[in-house]
């Protein structure tokens, strides 16, 4: 392990020395004259609140301001959100700001950006507030890789003490969170503190830009590392009243894989020793009025599962089948219904529109992939989509009850979701409210002209020997 | 001349609102059948129940995804490892058919049903059909009063309702209403002498055949009962063509099924028929021959054809024997012969005899599955009687025989249940028209003093001839019905009349007051009937029996879900490709939930085959695990019960397995598994008990749930207590220990295991707790 370490230090710190090498003209004009980094490492999505204080110190006025990533980080970024402060002390307000993904053509070392854009640009000499927030998903390495039921799950964490920026750094410190006080190993970067579940690297001063310096901490994170590795959602709106939820599940422990033996009387006996880094409870925030609901695989209802409902929120409690230690999969299947009128509307231009939550209703999960359908009603025209971030998304036609010419169905894809991603995204289409009564005529014709028809069969003759006459004769 | 016209309106106004009320009350009974059966979802869920309809439901899911060509040329490679089985070839496709039909249809509806849905509701509806087919039935034997209480009774009877819950996708399902289908067109065919019907007949039975082995029933009672009319003088043309075509167009359809293929000319169930096939063309030409010659030449040409017809029916008989003789089994398949000698099964093929539902009937089963019927019974074979006709000696002859069947087998029960149904319909009807009409006279008596009889006597006949005229005048006028039916009714009104007469002159002395009395007896019989029924499908035949639920004593529902559990842990926590050892009965199930590909099923075609599982269950460890991993297998599953007393688990199956096993592997005997002559698990338990397979695998760890290990089912303290296991581990068991399931050890572990001997040596010979301590005790 000493030597695995060194060589990640090694190759670290030869990147760090390349990256320095490489300063970058164009971005002098901005530096960061504070910068705070605090890591929440207590579940497995590992969140990341950054603030900076930034200044310009050039002479024209500045409308962005650049984040960097190393690339091993971009692609477990799953959000990255940034708030400008203004105001003092208790006035402070924060104002959402754009991030938009960009390209640098002399990007050191395959580092990926993001870029802030500021509502106002920010003159020569001043400063200014940014809170940014962002969620690695993924991050957390087991190791290790291989544990028995008796042992708890130790993890890695792979970070620079040293923020990773275009700019210089006048002054930064990091703090990392552990969810317990079980370190067994961090990499010290002087200055470096450790307190209970808190580690401390810096303040350091006077960083050139992308200064690297790689850490790593190895401590225990016995909590669920629930990933659902697939999750389609499919929305269908019926205006007879009733939003139709149903959401397949592929859901994967993610953690340290589960080896060897798996002995229940150990499980049930000794709950606080075996399997504590394991899960069986998950906890779905559904939304309020929720009904019909239901939790089940393909071969089945499954039964452990509670549901607590007030009048703002619904909470469904359930339980896969059987505890799911590392590796172990499990899919599932819940579905419910919601009134229509809470969530769809008529917009001032007389469209329609369902404003719905984007996410996985699970707490504390990470989806590596999620596919929404919404399902309009047969005969629904022009849909369009307003998503708070990007997505992929596309039509298809589904036919379900009746259908004849089929229901339009928006898909929209998105890869690496995390909790936060729970925003509303609304879906403007335009229906004819007749259209409802379509299926109702027809089943009314079908069964008219049924019985039209057994009427008439049995008011004709079918039969090429007429039996009256033969019984005339007698 | 006005009265007799208005009496005539009023007669055809009563039979048209009797048409109309029958109509509703069949769909009322219809609804009833659906409805009754609903209570294994409404009280568990809707899932497939059992053991062989998770088989059913798995070729159904494959015929609605690869069509019906794939699903006849099926080789399943996920069972019977390594052998594999074909589908296509061996399984009665009517049930997968019906519910592939009815599923391809909804969805090309766009009713977008799942596969399972429609398997799980496929058994209450065809339960309808089926309780309509005896409305029919019975209408032909003894009229529409008697159909429709048939039909009532067949709607609720417990027997069937055990095999057509919602979720019972089985094909006794489907079966069923194919069997009464097939009798009601063969006596319609036999009351009218229609082609048209006994076309339809062989149609009805060659969808019998797809459905269910027990089609040989049909192809033997029918041979039966025309041999008995020929015997009993009541040859006629109609029984000809209700005979002859259902041989030649059944026999040919049947040969179209593949699992059935030449079967239907080559083994002995059919030969009956093809005897009785000739025996009819000998009498039917004797008749012809009779009616074309004089007496004195009929007699000359009767010893001709006598003689003749002998020497044809030697020579026939004579390759019949050869042929069946040539043959080890005498042509008869295992079930059948021990069906005709009861015996047969428990002394050659234990398989058989170790399903429970080939076990012979206790008498309360009897009365749990049948209920009041089988006191109406005599009544209605009386009932029958009077007058005999060909339809009514049908009806016996098929309770007759199904009462036979259904001592030899518990699940014969369900041949027997239609019958019971028709022949209790047949005199709960009678006796309420005996009672009624008596207590309809005596109130005649009561109003008109004098003229009682004389007036009843003439409001009698001219009901009778109003019938007669009616019928004439249906057939002058009616232009809806083609002629057949109304020709077919007439005949019944003609009867009634008679029949009713007869019956009037009987029971005229029948007491007003009895009578009252006796039609409340009848109404409470019929009460209890249903209530029983009731019950039983809601609380006896409604369990799933993948899923257990029991009541704690503070009225909390507990649900003992582990087998899904486990098939759930399974399918998603190991390779595809493993395969899994478990007791044949769980096979079905494995491949149908958890898709992995099992050694042994509950199609048990190989007796080899199961007797090697039965044999590795039953051996030490070490032989256990060569044989296991000769058959590839990684994953061993054994159902087991004694932590919460599941009766029906692996442990109380084992003696089968030791029986099995014996049977093709002789170094496995019965009496190294009992203590004199007793089964047992505790300390008494013999040595070879203790060191099998399925007890280590059962018990392994056991003792540590409570310290002694009570095993909640055999109620005992188990014998051997603390061991550990050298060539499998666990890899999972579920929550309540229903079901464990183990690892096979790679084979080095071998070689490991051999270096510490010692240590493996004390652990596996442990006798007790106190000695593995003593031994472990000299390294502290």
């Amino acid at each position: 392990m000493e030597a695995l370490l060194g060589a990640r230090l090694t190759l670290a710190l030869s990147i760090f020395a390349f990256l320095s090498l490489l300063t970058t003209s164009f971005s002098q004009q901005i530096q960061i004259l504070n910068a705070e980094r605090r890591i929440d490492l207590t579940s497995h999505i590992v969140k990341v609140f950054l603030t900076l204080k930034v200044e310009n110190t050039g002479t024209a006025p500045a409308n962005e301001v650049l984040l960097a990533f190393p690339p091993t980080q971009v692609d477990h970024l799953a959000v990255v959100k940034a708030k400008a402060a203004t105001g003092r002390r208790k006035k402070r307000t924060y104002i959402t700001l754009d991030v938009k993904p960009t390209e640098l053509p002399d990007a050191p070392n395959g580092a990926k950006y993001f870029i802030i854009s500021l509502l106002n640009p920010l003159n020569s000499g001043e400063t200014a507030t940014l809170e940014v927030l962002y969620m690695l998903t993924h991050s957390l390495e087991p190791f290790p890789a291989e544990i028995s039921q008796s042992e708890p799950q130790l993890v890695y964490y792979h970070d620079s003490a040293i923020i990773l920026s275009p700019y210089l750094i006048k002054q930064q410190t990091t703090f990392i969170k552990t969810p317990t006080s079980k370190v067994e190993s961090f990499t010290r970067v002087e200055p470096t503190n450790r307190v209970s579940t808190e580690l401390k690297y810096g303040p350091y001063e006077d960083r050139t830009p992308y200064s690297f310096s790689p850490i790593i901490v190895h401590f225990e994170n016995n909590n669920p590392f629930a990933v659902v590795e697939e999750l389609v959602r499919e929305v269908e709106i019926s205006h007879w009243g009733n939003l139709q939820i149903t959401e397949h599940y592929k859901l994967v422990h993610a953690g340290a894989r589960h080896k060897g033996v798996f002995s229940r009387v150990e499980y049930q006996s000794r709950p606080s020793h075996s399997g504590i880094s394991s899960f069986k409870h998950l906890l779905a925030r559904l939304p309020p009025r929720v009904h019909s609901v239901y939790y089940r695989d393909e071969i089945g209802n499954i039964s452990s599962s509670h549901l607590r409902t007030d009048y703002r929120k619904s909470e469904l409690e359930i339980e896969p089948r059987y505890p799911l230690f590392g590796g172990w999969k499990a899919t599932f299947v819940i579905g419910y219904g919601l009134p229509l009128q809470d969530f769809l509307f008529e917009s001032s231009d007389g469209k329609r529109y369902l404003n719905f939550s984007f996410g996985c209703p699970l707490a504390e999960t990470v989806v590596d992939k999620l596919t929404i359908k919404v399902v309009l009603p047969e005969g629904s025209k022009d849909p369009s989509i307003v998503v708070p971030f990007p997505v992929e998304q596309h039509l298809e036609t589904k036919y379900s009850y009746l259908d004849v010419v089929g229901r339009t169905v928006l898909v929209l894809e998105k890869k690496n979701v995390v909790p936060e991603h729970n925003s509303p995204f609304q879906v403007y289409y335009t229906f004819n409210q007749m259209f409802v009564l379509a299926e109702p005529l027809m089943l009314v014709s079908a069964f008219f002209f049924f019985f039209v028809a057994c009427v008439a069969y049995l008011h004709i003759d079918l039969s090429i020997h007429k039996p009256s006459q033969h019984f005339a004769k007698f | 001349m006005a009265d007799p016209e208005n009496a005539k309106e009023a007669t055809t106004l009563r039979y048209a609102f009797g048409n109309v009320l029958s109509f509703f009350i069949l769909l009322l009974i219809g609804v009833l059948a659906f409805w009754i059966r609903l209570f294994s979802v409404i009280k568990y869920e809707s899932v497939i129940h059992e053991f062989d309809p998770y088989f059913n439901y798995r070729v159904t899911q494959f015929l609605t995804k690869n069509g019906i060509y794939d699903f006849w040329n099926w080789f399943d490679d996920r069972t019977w490892y390594p052998l594999g089985r074909v589908i296509g070839g061996t399984v009665y496709p009517g049930l997968t058919l019906t519910a592939g039909t009815i599923w391809w249809i909804l969805n090309s509806l766009n009713i977008p049903l799942s596969v399972e849905t429609v398997c799980v509701f496929t058994a209450p509806i065809f339960s309808a059909f089926a309780s309509w087919a005896t409305y029919l039935l019975t209408k032909e034997v003894k009229g529409a009063g008697a159909g429709l209480t048939a039909a009532a009774l067949l709607a609720m009877v417990p027997s069937y309702i055990s095999r057509s819950v919602a979720g019972s996708y089985d094909n006794e399902a489907v079966a069923i209403f194919a069997l009464i289908f097939t009798f009601y067109l063969y006596i319609k065919t036999l009351n009218t002498g229609s082609l048209f019907y006994a076309t339809l007949n062989a149609l009805a039975y060659f969808y019998m055949v797809c459905s269910w082995g027990g089609y040989t029933f049909i192809i033997n009672l029918i041979p039966m009962h025309v041999l008995l009319c020929i015997v009993t003088g009541r040859y006629s043309s109609r029984l000809y063509i209700a005979y002859a075509p259902l041989v030649v167009l059944g026999t040919l359809l049947a040969a179209l099924v593949p699992v059935v293929g030449f079967n239907a000319v080559m083994t002995s169930e059919h030969f009956a028929s093809f005897l009785v096939f000739i025996i009819i063309h000998v009498v039917a030409f004797v008749y012809y021959i009779k009616g074309i010659l004089s007496p004195k030449m009929f007699k000359v040409a009767v010893t001709l054809v006598v003689s003749v017809g002998l020497v044809v029916c030697c020579a026939v008989m004579a390759i019949l024997i050869a042929l069946v003789a040539s043959s080890p089994t005498k042509g008869w398949s295992g079930r059948s012969l021990s069906l005709l000698d009861p015996t047969y099964a428990s002394k050659y093929i234990p398989i058989i005899a170790s399903v429970s539902e080939h076990q012979p009937p206790t008498w309360p089963s009897y009365f749990m599955d049948i209920n009041v019927l089988a006191f109406l019974v005599p009544a209605g074979i009386i009932a029958c009687f009077l007058p005999l006709s060909d339809a009514s000696s049908f009806v016996v002859l098929y309770i007759v025989t199904s009462v036979y069947f259904s001592g030899v087998m518990v699940r014969l029960m369900l041949v027997l249940a239609p019958a019971a149904c028709v022949m209790s319909g047949i005199a709960l009807s009678e006796s309420f028209s005996v009672f009624t009409r008596s207590i309809k006279f005596q109130l005649h008596g009561l109003s008109g003093s004098s003229q009682v009889d004389s007036g009843d006597a003439s409001s009698s006949t001219v009901v009778a001839q109003n019938d007669a005229g009616k019928a004439e005048k249906t057939e002058d006028t009616a232009k809806e019905r083609p002629s057949k039916k109304s020709k077919k009714k007439e005949k019944g009104i003609v009867d009634k009349p008679s029949l009713k007469a007869k019956i009037e002159r009987r029971l005229l002395v029948l007491p007003f007051e009895a009578s009252i009395f006796a039609i409340l007896l009848l109404v409470l019989l019929g009460a209890f009937y249903v209530v029983h029924c009731v019950w039983a499908a809601a609380e006896a035949y409604s369990a799933p029996s993948i899923v257990l639920t029991s009541y704690s004593h503070d009225g909390g529902l507990h649900v003992f879900d582990d087998f899904r559990e486990a098939y759930a842990w399974l399918s998603h926590n190991t390779e595809v490709d493993d395969k899994v050892a478990s007791w044949w009965d769980y096979g079905y199930q494995t491949t149908a939930m958890a898709n992995r590909t099992v050694i042994v099923d509950n199609n048990t075609w190989n007796n080899t085959h199961i007797a090697t599982v039965g044999t590795a269950m039953s051996s030490p460890e070490k032989a256990a695990w060569e044989i296991f991993n000769s058959l590839d297998v990684k994953y061993v599953l054994v159902v087991f019960g004694g932590l919460v007393g599941y009766p029906s688990d692996d442990i109380n199956k084992f003696l089968w397995m030791v029986r099995i096993g014996g049977g093709v592997f002789p170094h496995i005997k019965e009496p190294d598994y009992l203590r004199d002559g007793q089964y047992r698990i505790d300390s008494q338990a013999t040595p070879t008990m203790l060191n099998c397979l399925m007890y280590k695998l059962s018990y392994y760890r056991f003792v540590e749930t409570d310290g002694r290990g009570f095993d909640r089912v055999r109620q005992t303290e188990i014998g051997k207590k603390n061991f550990k296991l050298t060539h499998f581990e666990e890899v999972f068991t579920t929550h309540h220990w229903m079901v464990r399931i183990y690892k096979l050890k790679p084979p080095r572990n071998r070689i490991r295991g051999k270096t510490k001997k010692p240590r493996s040596k004390t652990s596996s010979t442990t006798r007790t707790k106190r000695s593995a301590a003593t031994k472990r005790n000299p390294w502290h």
